[in-house]
């Protein structure tokens, strides 16, 4: 049950931060496209628009969090460079993947894609939040500007999928210790 | 009922947003693709070693998202935007910075 310091921070990266965001992301996309007029009386509406303002705030945050710490606390325990001579490659996780052709990939394709991407999420969830926190629900009345609240959303998902799938299967293959 | 959600507020904000948006992943999409081609400016973008060239990557991206959306919501915020204009454009540049930061896209320019 003992956990290192660089796992503890890993698990505050992907299953926290980065958790968070992925679960909460249907219920508040669901709470956006829920929306509308025609589905929602204008009373009903008002009671929901609190609690989906702070779910999409919630998850921007969080989305920040997970690659801010990612970044600037996990990133380098991963990209460091073992000395010279160094032969135990198992705590020196991008140059154990590089050394086997077998796992190379998971570095050049799964890591140089996961370290870019997750980027877009954090900047497109915040977009979403800012616009149903500006609209309120006054959105349900705008189709366009909460169907570009919903690509933007959706986008910024996709992105923390990718990000958080290939972070799981990195780690599987070279963990973080 | 539904006559009764207030529909007063200029879109100029939500357009300065979402373009913001945009235009901080486009130009992150574009540094994270010149980078790959490049090794000279990837190394330009080492500020902080222990975390290398994502260091300036991220900086610099973050930097255009907050500061196109500051400067467009101060031009915008009391305005009423083409709205559909300005999405499809914002959508154009979302876009722009997946393709930027897929590793395929960078192989088929020689980067990476």
């Amino acid at each position: 049950m003992e956990m290192t310091i660089r796992e503890i921070w890993t698990t505050i990266h992907g299953m926290v931060f980065g958790f968070i965001f992925l679960l909460g992301f249907s219920g508040a996309l669901y709470a956006v496209y829920a929306m509308r007029p025609e589905w929602l009386t204008a009373e009903g509406m008002k009671r929901t628009i609190n609690l989906t303002k702070a779910s999409v705030w919630a998850l921007a945050i969080s989305a920040w969090a997970a690659v801010i710490t990612g970044t600037y606390i996990v990133y380098p325990w991963y990209r460091a460079r073992p000395p010279e001579g160094t032969t135990d490659l198992g705590n020196f996780p991008r140059y154990l993947l590089l050394a086997d052709p077998s796992t190379a990939e998971w570095h050049r394709f799964g890591m140089e894609w996961k370290e870019h991407v997750a980027f877009l999420a954090p900047m497109a969830a915040t977009v979403v939040a800012f616009i149903v926190s500006y609209y309120g629900p006054t959105l349900a009345r705008k189709v366009g500007e909460r169907r570009a609240v919903m690509i933007f959303f959706i986008v910024s998902f996709a992105a923390a999928a990718a990000a958080g799938l290939f972070g799981a299967f990195i780690t599987k293959a070279a963990p973080v210790r | 009922m539904a006559s009764r959600i207030p529909d007063n507020k200029p879109n100029g904000p939500v357009a300065a947003a979402l373009l913001a948006g945009g235009i901080g992943s486009a130009l992150f999409g574009l540094i994270v693709f010149f980078a790959a081609l490049s090794e000279s400016f990837a190394t330009a973008l080492n500020w902080y070693n222990p975390v290398g060239p994502l260091s300036g990557k991220s900086i610099l991206g973050i930097a255009a998202f907050f500061i196109a959306w500051a400067v467009l919501h101060a031009m915008w915020k009391d305005r009423e935007i083409n709205f559909s204009s300005i999405s499809t454009a914002a959508l154009v540049l979302l876009a722009i910075g997946l393709l930027g930061t897929f590793p395929p896209v960078w192989h088929l320019f020689g980067g990476g």
